[in-house]
């Protein structure tokens, strides 16, 4: 699971959640992969964050690095800003591990890199 | 005639998919902005005369389109041999002679669409053009210019007229292969896919899909019933970048039973939606795969995707379901680790509400779905379709299934946020016992099949014995006739 899917997840499908947001990562294995980098996708994708969870997520599984703690002015020019938020939004990977549901503390565990957010009968 | 810049442009499309012609284009012309111009209603012809603003125009559109086999400058078109080359020869010499000079290689080939040709007519057809004040060298492979004289025999192979309905003749805008899309068909085919399964959507098809979106390089593309994820392989292909979600946990961790006929048992370790975007060299273009419930909530409200492009279980070949119970109760703890949530079915109607209120909520303004609808064919009409006031039907394409059914591709643009609580009145009862009447009319249809053979086979042991009978009656003309055959 990527930083930058994390970033839209809720666990609102749970029956008593209001926001389920964000989700708390209990990272067991994580793994780095350098990918391409697509500054048009970066600079498009910024915008639709939500910047403190993305640094608090990175950062609660080790990885925000020298990640800026609030968006430059200007950072669709700003190529090594850009850069730096490509890392932590897709290089960085939670390949085993937990979603955690700040309300309810249920945990959703992620098994190869694939999170399941599937509810038991009762929770709906 | 008509202003300056525009020339016509001959269209020459594969025989195959005829609904989808249309709005593929139109939606390629809109993703660059082109101003097409249509001199002829589109119809089933493998051909289409359009104007366009400028030769780039012609490989914008070919470097998307997949129903688009090859595109040409058109010079002249006419009924008759001889109009054709009278139209040639009053087609402006100054639009021609940038492609005559020494410099440039040219050739000349012949096309005939449904009728043979042999070497000898080609090679008068040629010659027949000897008049154009050609210098430059000959080249048969891979020349500068490849001007083309291209024969409509009509439609029908069973019925070929003597001489062509249609003549055209201009020089070809494509001069690679690879500035069309028809071998991506090739390059993307299931026969050589790492993960596939049974609703695994065919390349043509999927590339339509994503085409019908109007996915552009670094858009955020999502399938809500991803599977194998061959539509996130499609959008890949034109720059989007995907994520996917299915109920199906074994499927999305390729631990399903392998549904291609071999010897093997079990898949690859590595099957999944990402190792075929792998295969391709999309991997950086692969964001997620989730194990999720389409029908419930997960994504955070203001997310915004750029297109949603997807196949929704018709509950034919696989199941509709989501997570759910007739029962009520808890479950315990310890029952809890390993728990698989048992589900109820999932309805089409209910599946359809939901998935254009999700589009609604999560695609950007002008954002679009794109989806198949199975339908029941003597039930349909247009009006009947699933509507949502948030969206405008862009397109409504249909593939037969079998001969009571056939499946409808729509393309619905995003054009107002959602304002309450729909209702899904819209959604009627179109989808309403699709399944159900799916296989009821196989069932009608089977029982016919059974009948019929029934009855022919009465009829053939009646004619048996009525030979055996009539062959009885000749047995005393016959003596070394076998006093065996009238016991059969």
């Amino acid at each position: 699971m990527k930083l930058l899917t994390h970033n839209m997840l809720t666990s609102k499908c749970l029956k008593g959640v209001n926001v389920g947001y964000p989700l708390g990562i209990v990272a067991k294995d994580v793994k780095v992969l350098e990918t391409e980098f697509n500054s048009e996708f970066v600079s498009r994708i910024i915008p639709k964050l939500d910047w403190d969870t993305l640094w608090n997520a990175a950062d609660s599984i080790g990885h925000a690095g020298d990640l800026p703690r609030a968006v430059c002015d200007d950072y669709e020019n700003d190529v090594e800003f850009l850069k730096k938020v490509h890392h932590v939004l897709v290089e960085v990977e939670v390949i085993e591990g937990e979603l955690v549901c700040p309300e309810s503390g249920r945990k959703f565990s992620i098994n190869k890199g694939i999170p399941n957010m599937l509810l038991n009968e009762d929770e709906l | 005639m008509t202003s300056q810049n525009c020339k016509k442009y001959l269209f020459w499309f594969a025989n195959e998919h005829v609904d989808f012609r249309l709005p593929e284009i139109t939606s390629i012309a809109s993703l660059f902005n082109i101003n097409i111009r249509w001199l002829e209603k589109p119809n089933q012809h493998p051909y289409w005369v359009v104007e366009l603003p400028s030769e780039k125009a012609a490989r914008q559109i070919a470097s998307r389109s997949v129903g688009l086999r090859s595109c040409m400058e058109l010079w002249a078109q006419a009924k008759t041999e001889e109009e054709l080359h009278k139209n040639v020869r009053s087609y402006p010499m100054e639009l021609m002679k940038p492609y005559f000079k020494p410099d440039l290689s040219f050739k000349i080939s012949v096309e005939t669409f449904c009728n043979r040709q042999s070497q000898a007519e080609k090679v008068t057809k040629i010659e027949s053009f000897s008049y154009l004040p050609l210098e430059g060298p000959v080249k048969l492979n891979d020349p500068d210019v490849c001007l083309q004289l291209l024969e409509y025999y009509g439609l029908d192979s069973n019925h070929i007229p003597e001489k062509p309905y249609n003549l055209f003749f201009g020089r070809w805008c494509l001069l690679q292969i690879a500035d069309g899309q028809r071998d991506v068909i090739t390059k993307l085919s299931l026969k050589t896919r790492k993960f596939i399964g049974n609703t695994s959507m065919d390349p043509q098809l999927s590339l339509y899909m994503a085409n019908q979106a109007l996915v552009r390089n670094g858009d955020l593309v999502l399938d809500p019933f991803v599977g194998t994820g061959s539509l996130l392989v499609a959008a890949s292909h034109f720059g989007g970048y995907v994520l996917g979600s299915d109920i199906d946990f074994l499927m999305l961790h390729g631990k399903t039973r392998p549904t291609r006929i071999q010897q093997k048992k079990h898949r690859d370790k590595d099957e999944s939606v990402r190792s075929n975007m792998q295969q391709y060299g999309k991997d950086n273009q692969y964001l997620d795969v989730i194990v999720a419930d389409a029908s419930l909530p997960l994504w955070r409200p203001s997310f915004k995707l750029d297109c949603i492009i997807t196949d929704p279980p018709y509950g034919i070949r696989e199941a509709t379901e989501r997570i759910g119970s007739t029962k009520n109760y808890q479950i315990s703890d310890h029952h809890l680790v390993g728990h698989i949530p048992s589900k109820v079915e999932y309805g089409l109607q209910q599946i359809y509400q939901d998935l254009f209120q999700f589009a609604a909520q999560h695609l950007k303004m002008g954002g679009r779905l794109v989806c198949w609808i199975p339908v029941v064919r003597d039930d349909y009409s247009e009006d009947k379709l699933p509507m949502h006031p948030c969206f405008h039907l862009v397109a409504n394409s249909e593939q037969a299934l079998t001969t009571y059914t056939s499946r409808h591709l729509l393309t619905l643009e995003k054009v107002q946020d959602p304002q309450m609580e729909y209702t899904g009145s819209h959604v009627n009862a179109l989808m309403r016992d699709f399944r159900a009447k799916f296989f009821h009319y196989g069932e009608e249809h089977r029982k016919q099949r059974k009948l019929r053979k029934a009855l022919a086979r009465e009829a053939y042991m009646q004619a048996i014995s009525q030979r055996e009978e009539d062959d009885g009656n000749c047995v005393g003309q016959n003596e070394d006739r076998d006093s065996s055959s009238s016991e059969r």
